[in-house]
């Protein structure tokens, strides 16, 4: 086990990368902790497996180093750097038996007979195939073929890290809660380094201690789930967490004040002008209607989902949606939005703006 | 809802049907018509019986022919099958190359099979061939001519230009199949190279392997054209094959009763082997579907 990280890392699958753009993973560096379980989200097709697929070694980074605790590793084979992962779709011995499939990774490193036959005992009654353990693997059902690679991925104990692409897209959703509990208390256990990737954030949230957020090749921020939710470091963050995401409007800012069609409202702290395109963000949770404080909002469509009541509206054309408890009336005469000034962080570019003291 | 019945159906299958008559039914018939006649000519035949099968099935000749035949079988799939595994593993997968490899491996299969034989026959010679030539520089004591040994080597070497080329490319195919997601969890496994072989490679591969072994070990048990034109068959019976005997029994000597029963058996054999093939394959597919 080790803590892992990333120096100046990019990688492009291109063989001569010109401008940014061409990078599929942009600059970064990176340090993930000895035994940390996180979590690695994002939308499809922003880097999330390239990452995952350099750590593991299955893909050598146009540029960067990747350090294994003080050992470099970059131009290790993913043989020689014990680690584990587990894919998006299964991937199974068809002509072993369950049996051979989750003893193959301990029989490859030459353990011994009876040490192999305890191991796979008792990761067969982890992953709940104890009862199908002599059948050959072929001809099982998908997520019994994915329940397979993932005992195979945390079968060795000694490997520096285990990697998850998206292990629970093929699994039904009750064992899909089943497994990720699994998962979770493994790495209590066992106290395993874990990334995780999904493009699902009730995964993520529930899963890790640290999520990380990567948007267009880029790791916008990493933070426990209360820091993602509260102060989004990237717009992206704030739209792709929560929901529904945060409410953002383009405004002017000037110490704490903020002009948003011409209407104005308070900051909880005070900012230098911010250069270039600035927003503002606030949370669903953190807006309320009113009967004439705040911006002028126009009412779309009201969601009951329960426990609580999605208000979808509009602010000078931009969407803007309300959070309200059960049981709020909402009427004609709501006619106006207000935010929790210390709840609403400023934008400059898409990246979040710090605030001094007022 | 009641199914409507017409029959008319059977005519469109009628001239299949036909041409399959003119083209194995009927020339199939003949050959058995002789396998139990003797006969002098003037289309006069004098029932036989089993006469002409006893005769072949205690035939020293047909013996001697038979066991040449599958050590000459055997010989070729030993060598042709590993290696043409050999070659679709090492093969380029993709690119430039790929298209090139493939191209240059398909021309043997190209070649009519009398000129593969003339090839050879011209290659090998001791006076103007250019194996021939230089392995007589060399000091090698080479002739196909009348050296039975040198003849065995020549057209076995023969088959497997000829036709390895051909497992290669089945083999080739099975493994392009394979996602690389098998590659990536053998590697993260920690799996050597041999057991990525034996346990990704060569299951994937299983299917199209039974297909080319039973290609080959067809087209072998009945290869004539290339020995015929390379050796003849000789020095004496050293290269006759089946198919070689049988012509030579059939047009060379006449005797079209114990050749037309020498046939009949010749294809029972080849048909026993192709159902034993086709029982193991669907066996095999069935256990996939499971």
């Amino acid at each position: 086990m080790a803590q892992i990280t990333l120096k100046n890392l990019a990688h492009s699958y291109l063989a001569q990368p010109k401008a940014e753009a061409d990078y599929a993973l942009k600059e970064m560096d990176h340090v993930w902790q000895n035994g940390g379980a996180y979590a690695l989200l994002g939308s499809s097709g922003c880097g999330k497996t390239t990452l995952l697929n350099i750590i593991s070694g299955l893909l050598r980074p146009s540029q960067g180093r990747v350090l294994f605790g003080d050992q470099d590793v970059t131009e290790a084979e993913t043989t020689a750097r014990n680690i584990a992962q587990v894919f998006q779709f299964p991937v199974v011995y068809d002509t072993m038996t369950v049996r051979e499939n989750l003893a193959f990774p301990l029989r490859n490193r030459g353990m011994d007979a009876a040490y192999i036959k305890a191991r796979v005992g008792q990761i067969a009654a982890m992953i709940g195939m104890e009862a199908t353990l002599d059948r050959k693997a072929r001809g099982l059902t998908a997520d019994a073929k994915q329940k397979i690679s993932l005992g195979r991925g945390m079968v060795r104990e000694d490997v520096n890290a285990i990697l998850f692409d998206e292990p629970l897209t093929v699994i039904d959703p009750h064992m899909k809660w089943e497994l990720r509990t699994q998962l979770k208390q493994l790495h209590r256990e066992f106290g395993h380094t874990m990334i995780y990737v999904t493009h699902d954030q009730t995964e993520a949230l529930t899963f890790a201690d640290k999520v990380v957020v990567m948007y267009d090749g880029r790791v916008v921020q990493m933070g426990t789930p209360e820091e993602l939710f509260e102060t989004p470091a990237h717009t992206f963050v704030g739209y792709f967490i929560g929901s529904p995401g945060m409410n953002l409007l383009p405004a002017s800012v000037q110490g704490n004040r903020a002009v948003v069609a011409g209407t104005e409202i308070t900051l909880g702290a005070s900012y230098a002008p911010p250069k270039g395109r600035v927003q503002i963000g606030v949370r669903p949770e953190y807006a309320t209607l009113t009967n004439g404080v705040g911006l002028p909002f126009t009412l779309r469509r009201v969601e009951d989902v329960g426990r609580h009541r999605i208000i979808r509206g509009e602010v000078a054309g931009q969407t803007v949606n309300v959070i309200a408890p059960e049981g709020m009336p909402v009427g004609a005469e709501l006619t106006h939005v207000s935010f929790a000034p210390d709840r609403t962080c400023v934008y400059a570019d898409d990246w979040r703006v710090t605030g001094g003291p007022i | 809802m009641d199914k409507t019945q017409n029959n008319k159906a059977w005519f469109l299958v009628l001239p299949v049907l036909v041409v399959v008559a003119f083209s194995a039914i009927l020339p199939l018939m003949t050959v058995v018509n002789y396998s139990v006649n003797d006969t002098f000519g003037n289309n006069e035949f004098f029932w036989a019986g089993l006469e002409w099968f006893e005769e072949m099935v205690t035939s020293d000749r047909l013996h001697e022919a038979l066991g040449r035949q599958i050590l000459f079988s055997a010989i070729i799939l030993a060598i042709e099958v590993p290696l043409g595994i050999y070659i679709a593993l090492n093969m380029p997968k993709s690119g430039a190359w790929a298209s090139l490899c493939l191209v240059l491996m398909a021309l043997p299969l190209l070649i009519p099979f009398n000129v593969v034989g003339t090839i050879w026959q011209i290659f090998g010679r001791v006076d103007i061939g250019l194996l021939g030539h230089y392995l007589a520089e060399l000091g090698i004591d080479y002739n196909y001519t009348n050296d039975p040994v040198d003849a065995w080597i020549t057209v076995v070497v023969m088959d497997v230009w000829h036709w390895t080329s051909l497992i290669a490319l089945l083999c080739y195919a099975g493994l392009q199949s394979i996602p690389n997601a098998y590659y990536q969890a053998a590697r993260v496994d920690q799996a050597s190279r041999w057991a990525v072989f034996r346990y990704i490679e060569l299951p994937k591969m299983q299917g199209v392997l039974l297909i080319a072994v039973l290609l080959r070990f067809m087209d072998s048990f009945m290869i004539y054209t290339e020995p015929f034109v390379v050796t003849g068959g000789g020095p004496g019976n050293s290269t006759t094959f089946l198919s070689i005997d049988l012509v030579k029994m059939a047009i060379g000597q006449f005797d079209l009763g114990p050749a037309a029963a020498f046939s009949i058996m010749y294809f029972l054999v080849i048909l026993l082997v192709s159902w034993v093939f086709y029982t193991v394959m669907t066996n095999l597919d069935k256990e996939e579907g499971r």
